[in-house]
C-alpha cells in the first residue's frame, strides 16, 4: 500500500510524518533542525527519498539541506544566494528606494523532471536555480531585472517570492508569486518574465487596477490543468483559465475572501480549498471557528468544512505555505496553524482530525505520495 | 593555535564540540581567524559573514578578553591573548527574539 509523507516546516525545526495509505496512524520523525525556522521543506517529484528544506535564523542567515533517504540524514549544501550583478533598488515601505538585500528562502520547487533541478523563492525577491542539487546557485535574474521592479514593494511579511508553480509538460513555463509585487510567469525557462495580474483589484493601491503591487498570497494549480490557477489574494479569491492572462473574482459565498493558503484536489481540477481568515487587520478565522472552505465548482460556491475541526475560540492563522494535498485517492488534504496543530483529512476534506499538536508555529506543509 | 568558541547553532551545523582550534598566520586578526575558520568548516560560509561583503551579520557579535571587538577594523590584530591561545575569541549569537 502507499503511504503518505508530511513535511512540516515550523518555527523551531522541521519534522516528517508518515502513514500508510489509510492515514490513519501518523509516524513523527524530528524536530530536526531544532531552534531555526524551517521555512519550507520539499520533495522532487521524480525521486521520493530527495527532499530539499530551507533552515533560516535572523542570526545565522540561510542554510539548505538535503536528504537523499527520505529525510532520515541530512546535509548542507549551497548557501551562496548572491543576486546577479548590481542588485540595484526597489521600493520601501515609505516610497523610498531601498536597495535589494537578501534575507531567506521561502518557497523551494523541485524540478518535475530531474531530482537535482530545484527553484528558490528568496525575500527580498528573486528567483534562483541550482541543476547540481542544491549546492550552487543561480540567479534568473530577468525577473528581479524587469521594469517594474524599482516599484515592487515588500508586503508586512517582506518582499518574499513564495509560490513556485512549474508546468509538468513545459519546465520552461513557470508561475510565481510575490507579496507584494503581484503574480509573473516566464516562458523561456525564466530569461524574461510578464507580469500577470490583468483583472486583479486592490483596493489598497491608488490604482487598483495597476499592472504590479497586488498582494498575491498563493496560487495553485492543478497539474493536469496548467492553464487554471486559483488565487488566495490579500482579499479575493481569484480563478484563471488562460495561464494568469486575465483574473476574475471567485470569492462568492464565503464569509471572507481574505486568506493565505489555496489549495486543488489532486484528483478534481474544479475542487478548491481556502481558509478564511476574518480581515487584514484580523489574522483570526471568522466568528473564532476553525473552518475550510470547499468549492467543487472551480469557485463562487463554497461549502464550509468543520467535521472534526474546533468550532469555539479559534484564535489561529494558516500561512500561506501551510496547506498541501496527497495524491491518494480520495484526496487527503493538510494544513498546519500558528498554534502548532496539524489537521489532515483523508477524505477530501469532509472529516479531519488533529494529527499533532502543540508543534511551534507551523510555516509550512508539504504532502507526499509514496509509491 | 587560536581557540574560537562558537554558538551552539554553529557548533551542531559545524559537528564540533567545545572549542574549534584553528592555525592563523602571525598576526591573527578577526578577519584571518574568520578565514580559517571558514576553510576548515566550510558550512560556517555565510552564517557569520555575509557573503559579497563579508560583513558581520547584525545579530553576531566577537567578544574577547573582557572586551567587545564586534567594531574593531578586521585587519587591527587581535589581543595577545588570544594570539598566543591564552584566552579565546569568542563568536556569541547577540540576545534578541524570544
Amino acid at each position: 500500500m502507499s503511504g503518505v509523507r508530511l513535511l512540516v516546516g515550523t518555527k523551531k525545526g522541521a519534522f516528517v510524518l508518515t502513514a500508510d495509505g489509510t492515514r490513519k496512524k501518523w509516524d513523527v520523525t524530528g524536530p530536526l533542525f531544532t531552534g531555526w525556522e524551517i521555512y519550507h521543506l520539499n520533495a522532487s517529484p521524480v525521486d521520493p527519498d530527495r527532499l530539499y528544506a530551507s533552515q533560516t535564523s535572523g542570526w545565522f542567515g540561510q542554510i539548505i539541506q538535503r536528504s537523499d533517504d527520505g529525510g532520515e540524514t541530512w546535509e548542507t549544501v549551497g548557501n551562496e544566494f548572491v543576486y546577479d550583478g548590481v542588485p540595484g533598488t526597489h521600493q520601501w515601505y515609505d516610497g523610498t528606494q531601498h536597495p535589494w538585500e537578501f534575507a531567506r528562502v521561502w518557497h523551494l520547487e523541485p524540478s518535475p523532471t530531474d531530482p537535482d533541478t530545484v527553484y528558490a523563492g528568496v525575500e527580498d525577491a528573486a528567483m534562483f536555480k541550482s541543476t547540481d542539487g542544491g549546492q550552487t546557485w543561480q540567479e534568473l535574474s530577468g525577473l528581479r531585472g524587469h521594469r517594474t521592479g524599482e516599484q515592487w514593494q515588500p508586503g508586512a511579511g517582506g518582499l518574499c517570492l513564495h509560490t513556485i508553480l512549474v508546468d509538468p509538460n513545459d519546465e520552461n513555463r513557470i508561475v510565481i508569486a510575490i507579496s507584494a509585487a503581484g503574480a509573473f510567469r516566464t516562458d523561456d525557462g525564466g530569461e524574461t518574465w510578464q507580469p500577470i495580474n490583468r483583472g486583479l483589484r486592490s483596493r489598497e493601491l491608488p490604482d487598483e487596477e495597476r499592472e504590479v503591487g497586488h498582494c498575491v498570497h498563493r496560487i495553485a494549480m492543478h497539474p493536469s490543468h496548467p492553464e487554471t490557477l486559483f488565487m488566495q489574494k490579500h482579499w479575493h479569491v481569484m480563478r484563471s483559465d488562460d495561464g494568469g492572462g486575465s483574473w476574475q473574482k471567485v470569492s462568492g459565498n464565503l464569509p471572507s475572501d481574505f486568506g493565505f493558503p489555496i489549495a486543488v484536489n489532486a484528483n478534481e481540477p474544479e475542487t478548491v480549498y481556502v481558509v478564511p481568515i476574518k480581515s487584514d487587520s484580523e489574522h483570526v478565522p471568522p466568528d473564532a471557528k476553525l473552518r475550510v472552505y470547499r468549492s467543487r465548482t472551480g469557485g463562487d460556491e463554497w461549502e464550509p468544512l468543520t467535521k472534526g475541526l474546533p468550532q469555539r475560540h479559534v484564535y489561529v492563522n494558516v500561512l500561506r505555505d501551510a496547506m498541501g494535498v496527497d495524491g491518494l485517492d480520495p484526496c487527503g488534504i493538510y494544513f498546519g496553524t500558528t498554534g502548532g496543530q496539524v489537521y489532515g483529512s483523508a477524505d477530501g476534506g469532509d472529516t479531519w482530525t488533529a494529527i499533532m499538536r502543540d508543534l511551534p508555529a507551523v510555516l509550512s506543509v508539504e504532502a507526499q505520495t509514496l509509491p | 593555535m587560536i581557540r574560537v568558541t562558537l554558538p551552539q547553532h554553529l557548533r551542531t551545523l559545524a559537528g564540533v564540540d567545545g572549542e574549534v582550534l584553528l592555525d592563523v598566520g602571525e598576526p591573527p586578526t578577526q578577519g584571518s581567524v574568520l578565514d580559517a575558520l571558514e576553510a576548515q568548516y566550510p558550512v560556517l560560509r555565510g552564517t557569520i559573514r555575509d557573503y559579497g561583503t563579508a560583513k558581520r551579520r547584525d545579530f553576531i557579535r566577537f567578544f574577547a578578553c573582557g572586551r567587545d571587538l564586534s567594531l574593531d577594523s578586521v585587519s587591527e590584530p587581535l589581543p595577545e591573548e588570544v594570539a598566543s591561545g591564552a584566552e579565546p575569541f569568542r563568536v556569541v549569537g547577540a540576545m534578541a527574539g524570544g
